[in-house]
């Protein structure tokens, strides 16, 4: 299967006063299109980091990183944002979502981007919200609504445009044991039914099991090799 | 235009805090609208000035007469056209609250020199073939009821006695900022009383008012009214209207100085009061906003989203502030002495100002939180906890 990422030889590192802090060191990975990838590891050791810069909101220090055949770290900031808006979709672990707008609002966010017709939003919209079986709470505000269908309304704000890729950090981290189990089988179903591409950051070794490869960071270091994880 | 709905979303999201904000900047305009009337107000009477009018007094101080013989010779100063004079006459109408200008005039030159003060040719007559009539501006008669035949009595206080006026005219004003508050009646009246009362001041007038030619220069036509007097006991001083009227309110430019200085510190402070409800506002969204960037808005989106906030704010806060501007100066202007600012009222120049000033303060109150949003880098954004 095609790599829908490709990152080599790439490096992060920031700048504290005059110290050089290394954040990833001499990343190599590749994604396959359609596969469901969790990354794990301690706090620090630069998965969120990692994850930001496949996600085109962050670059890097060296190092390439092409994503479905375009090499991101060469784009400027309004071609990444252009980028982004057609590439990509966020999974937050606290949601996000934008509280006086309501489920319905906050799914069409992104698509206010792009150049359909307010008809067509409405389908779209309506449409990412049955996928995760919303559509009866469309009205409601995120105050509203359950953490669990709180998530479930941001990810069909990430689906709503029918990314290629869906970046997900810590989304079951917020969240009760129930929830979190539909959060996954949700994410499950969006990858194998909607052949969708995730990267994950997750804590949670259950989590992590319900991905279809897991890889370990440590102290900016992939660790290990892909581990073809068993799916729940 | 896609974001209108979460720009006014958001400009309610904190109800109080913006309401409290929009009260701020009502009241702030509608203060600003008000020092700007007033400021427009008392400078309309020096606009209103007629550029070919000069004013001739004494140069040692306008309190000082001057000798009713330099008529004839002002009169032939070449450039002038028609001369005019009067007296100050003051007194007291009712009681010392009830102030206008009562001045003795010549009948028969006053109207020539300012058409602006608009008589019928009856009523002109019988002011002039009548000894102890007088014409009052309209408002005057409004204020007071007067109408023709009323007497008015005054009790002077520089020319005293009791004092008894036929109203047999009443003159309107051909501009809105032309002074229709003051009584006139004849000098040749006030000239006789006083030859009898007071004979070392008969024969005196306050000053005289020249029309010019219009292709006349002021300057010049000053300069040699005032050479035909020169070294005499009573020297003159001859200046343009305009000139005359600013020496006259010199005394209150500090004032209005200071009402036009405070004006624009009122702008000051509606920014100051916007732009912390926009920092505030910002620094609560900073997470959304890296939300909005992840997902691709640009920074033409959030420029748009958070100066349409501003503006909005602001352009509430400012028509509540005009529209309160308006009540005020009517309330304001219907119980002032007239005599005081013969036309107070909202100026369209004002209005401008205003709303120039409330859209300024919407884009300056939202230059930080722009600059902010747009620094911050998205993934410190995610991280910010506010």
């Amino acid at each position: 299967m095609q790599n829908l990422i490709e990152i080599n030889s790439l490096t992060k590192s920031y700048r504290r006063d005059s110290i050089e802090v290394p954040v990833l060191n001499n990343i190599n990975l590749q994604v396959p299109e359609g596969e469901f990838l969790a990354l794990m590891g301690p706090s620090g050791s630069g998965k969120t980091t990692l994850l930001n810069i496949i996600a085109g909101i962050d670059k890097p220090t060296s190092g390439e990183i092409t994503i479905n055949s375009t090499d991101i770290s060469k784009l400027s900031e309004s071609a990444l944002a252009k980028w982004r808006a057609t590439n990509i979709g966020f999974i937050f672990q606290f949601y996000n979502l934008i509280p006086v707008l309501t489920a319905y609002e906050n799914v069409e966010l992104p698509l206010l981007l792009t150049h359909l017709s307010k008809e067509e939003r409405k389908k779209h919209v309506e449409s990412a919200l049955t996928i995760v079986s919303l559509a009866h709470r469309m009205n409601f505000y995120p105050k509203q609504l359950s953490g669990g269908q709180e998530q479930r309304v941001a990810i069909a704000r990430a689906i709503v445009t029918d990314p290629v890729l869906l970046i997900a950090d810590e989304p079951t981290g917020d969240l009760d044991k129930n929830s979190a189990e539909e959060i996954m089988t949700l994410m499950q179903r969006l990858n194998s039914e909607f052949k969708k591409t995730i990267v994950m950051v997750t804590h949670d070794p259950h989590t992590a099991g319900k991905a279809s490869a897991l890889r370990h960071l440590e102290k900016g270091d992939l660790v290990s090799e892909p581990i073809a994880s068993g799916k729940d | 235009m896609k974001v209108l709905k979460l720009i006014v979303k958001n400009v309610f999201r904190h109800k109080l805090r913006t309401t409290l904000t929009i009260i701020g900047l009502a009241i702030a305009v509608m203060a600003f609208g008000l020092m700007q009337t007033a400021v427009t107000s008392w400078n309309s009477s020096i606009r209103s000035s007629q550029v070919n009018r000069l004013i001739t007094r004494n140069a040692v101080a306008i309190v000082s007469p001057l000798p009713y013989s330099y008529l004839d010779k002002i009169r032939q100063v070449p450039g002038v056209e028609e001369v005019t004079y009067m007296n100050w006459f003051g007194g007291t109408y009712i009681d010392q609250s009830h102030f206008f200008a009562r001045l003795a005039c010549d009948p028969n030159t006053l109207f020539n020199v300012y058409p602006e003060y608009q008589l019928s040719k009856k009523e002109l007559e019988d002011f002039q073939n009548e000894g102890n009539a007088c014409v009052v501006g309209s408002e005057l008669a409004n204020q007071y009821h007067f109408k023709i035949g009323d007497i008015i009595t005054i009790d002077g206080d520089n020319y005293p006695g009791r004092w008894e006026f036929v109203v047999r005219g009443i003159y309107t004003p051909k501009f809105k900022s032309t002074d229709a508050t003051q009584l006139f009646f004849q000098w040749n009246y006030l000239n006789e009383q006083v030859k009898q009362e007071f004979p070392e001041r008969a024969n005196q007038v306050g000053w005289f008012v020249e029309r010019i030619a219009n292709s006349a220069d002021p300057g010049t036509v000053s300069r040699n009214i005032d050479a035909l007097f020169a070294n005499s006991p009573a020297e003159t001083k001859t200046e343009t209207e305009r000139a005359f009227q600013q020496s006259f309110v010199s005394s209150s430019s500090a004032i209005i100085n200071g009402m036009q200085y405070i004006s624009f510190i009122i702008v000051g402070i509606i920014m100051l009061v916007l732009g912390n409800t926009m920092i505030m506002s910002a620094r609560e969204r900073t997470k959304e906003y890296a939300v909005l960037k992840a997902l691709g808005f640009s920074a033409k989106h959030l420029i748009g989203l958070i100066l349409g906030e501003s503006l909005v704010i602001s352009a509430i806060g400012g028509v509540i502030g005009i529209l309160l501007t308006f009540s005020m100066v009517n309330g304001i202007g219907e119980n002032i002495p007239r005599s005081f600012f013969p036309s107070f009222e909202v100026d369209p120049s004002n209005l401008i100002l205003a709303l120039v000033a409330v859209v300024i303060v919407g884009i300056v109150a939202a230059i930080f939180p722009i600059r902010r949003a747009l620094t911050t880098r998205i993934a410190d954004g995610f991280r910010f906890v506010g």
